[in-house]
């Protein structure tokens, strides 16, 4: 335990007290640990330790099959897994070269976008419960829990979700998951306006939130930041926008951007995203009236498994799926980068490939991971009260954080 | 797509460098070019300072090992110019017994930790760190273990060899 702080720092005569903030603290909502140095209530320094919960992704997925990676990526944000999961699959279609049929890419924008608002609703609840709100938290709970209702009719899971397939899904949304989601975009909006109309102006919140933890949009880029915080800052990065992924192009919406990159304008951020998440939702609800239906799954036998009634009587099928199974089937020698929108900013998997049917090595660019590292800095000289909001608005997951 | 088709990007930066510069490639449209320890500070500070290409956004760091090459540890440095939207990778190969690299924390705060845990994870030592210690694995840990010598099972087990996996 050389180079702690808490342990080695037993000067008599020092004026600061040494706060050990976590590991398992209730206000930082997971596993942080943050060192400080308080001057009464006032941080002078701080020193984050993280990888509490490491668990060697990187290295299993060297030594598991494509499709057995993405029970591993569930496990980065869990607040969002099917994300990460759309972003693995995507990543591996692009690998491979596969196109998925349009129909494919909405339903996967659907799910995308009902995650993106399930990991907003926690993040803007519990910004609210830290701030001394309990009852919007209690309202958006609820329809986290219809967001998860969507989720089990079409994968059967509801927290690490492992949606979908290399091509496409495992099977088609049944009409109980289509009328959920026809369900919650009816029900949604007023919920989400009657909880913005509790913080939006409420004035406590306002005082507490605006101006704290300002980051101006230069520093935010030099510290690599991505997703709504950046955004929040005035920049306008997105990736559905920069680099379209799953037909993000078809798709008319707005990237909600703040002005001083606080709390307030953090929260704002992600509310007015949620609208637009919804916007999409039904665009791509519509869109889906004009594709053929049935269609769930790119047409690549190498590398969807086959139903498995065909396996058991049908000789083609039986073939693809031994060889899925078994991993006989060459996969191009290359490395590629693909990166998603997730709930935090940019997810980014780099996939080095030696043409087996495990990835070569394997890379997330996680998010919270990242966006995290500049919060020791940034608390410095901040309250310990608005060290915590800041922390919440942050939206740091330890998943994501330690993979 | 972007503003800045790759073509510019790669007459840039061969003017720049010369043959200091690997031949670029373009697995999958994102330009791919290596470069030697000595001249990585070099190359990233001008691909983020150039007033035309403009690579401001330090996306990620990470490292790579093949025990088979000569040098066989890499660094892999993915950036973006958010005001051309393009992207850029930069490979870096370095002895693997003492590997040594320049840090990027200079340019990018975001590097800090990024190459901590490339470090952590490879043990690849970024000179000019401000803070160079594991980030994700417990202080005491003697290995560096995403290195292909360490084995992720038990290596008395039968059923997970290599082989079934394809390599």
């Amino acid at each position: 335990m050389t180079n702690h702080p808490i342990f080695t720092d037993n000067d008599p005569q020092k004026e600061t007290i040494t706060l050990n903030l976590g590991p398992t603290h209730p206000a930082t909502h997971g596993v942080f640990q943050n060192v400080l140095e308080m001057d009464g209530e006032r941080i002078v320094s701080g020193v984050s330790t993280i990888g509490y919960i490491h668990r060697a992704f990187e290295k299993i997925a060297e030594h598991r099959p494509f499709y057995q990676i993405t029970p591993l990526t569930d496990r980065l944000n869990y607040c969002s897994s099917p994300i990460n999961n759309m972003g693995w699959h995507m990543t591996v279609e692009k690998l491979l070269g596969i196109e998925t049929p349009k129909r494919v890419d909405y339903l996967r924008v659907i799910v995308m976008e009902l995650a993106r608002i399930s990991d907003h609703l926690i993040c803007n609840g519990i910004l609210g419960v830290d701030t001394g709100a309990y009852s919007g938290f209690l309202y958006l709970m609820e329809e986290r829990e219809h967001i998860y209702e969507i989720y089990e009719e079409i994968c059967g899971a509801r927290l690490t979700t492992n949606i979908g397939r290399i091509g496409g899904f495992e099977r088609d949304f049944n009409d109980i998951a289509f009328a959920k989601i026809n369900r919650f975009l009816e029900k949604f909006p007023p919920i989400l306006k009657e909880f913005e109309t509790l913080f939006n102006r409420n004035r406590i919140f306002i005082e507490r939130t605006s101006g704290v933890a300002t980051v101006d949009p230069e520093t935010a880029l030099n510290y690599s930041w991505s997703g709504p915080i950046l955004r929040a800052t005035g920049v306008d990065y997105d990736v559905r926008v920069n680099e379209p992924y799953s037909s993000y192009q078809d798709f008319d919406f707005e990237i909600p951007v703040g002005t001083s990159g606080d709390v307030y304008d953090r929260f704002i951020v992600r509310n007015e995203e949620m609208w637009q998440s919804l916007s999409i939702i039904r665009q791509a609800m519509q869109k889906l009236q004009n594709e053929p239906k049935g269609v769930f799954h790119a047409d690549v036998p190498e590398f969807y498994l086959p139903p498995k009634e065909q396996v058991y009587n049908n000789m083609e099928a039986l073939i693809y799926h031994f060889k899925i199974v078994m991993g006989e089937i060459d996969t191009p020698k290359t490395e590629v980068y693909h990166a998603v929108e997730g709930g935090n900013g940019e997810l980014g998997f780099y996939l080095v490939n030696d043409g087996g049917r495990s990835p070569y090595r394997l890379h997330f660019r996680r998010p919270s991971f990242i966006n995290y590292q500049m919060y020791a800095p940034m608390s410095a000289g901040m309250l310990l009260s608005d060290a915590i909001i800041n922390m919440s608005s942050l939206n740091v997951i330890a998943g994501e954080l330690d993979a | 797509m972007g503003k800045l088709s790759n073509q510019q990007v790669i007459q840039s930066i061969t003017s720049a460098f010369g043959d200091r510069i690997s031949v670029p490639a373009e697995p999958f449209g994102l330009l791919t070019f290596e470069t030697s320890a000595e001249n990585i500070s070099e190359v990233l500070r001008f691909l983020k300072e150039d007033k035309d290409l403009k690579f401001n956004y330090l996306t990620d760091i990470t490292g790579i090992h093949f025990p088979e090459q000569e040098l066989s540890i890499g660094v892999i440095y993915h950036l973006h110019s958010l005001y051309n939207n393009v992207r850029v990778r930069v490979k870096v190969f370095i002895d693997g017994k003492n590997p040594h690299i320049p840090s990027a924390t200079p340019l990018w705060n975001g590097a800090n930790w990024m190459e901590r845990e490339t470090y952590d994870f490879f043990g690849i030592m970024f000179d000019g760190h401000p803070d160079l210690k594991r980030i994700l694995n417990v202080d005491e840990m003697e290995v560096f273990p995403m290195r292909r010598e360490h084995p992720l099972e038990d290596p008395n087990r039968v059923d997970k060899k290599d082989y079934f996996f394809g390599r």
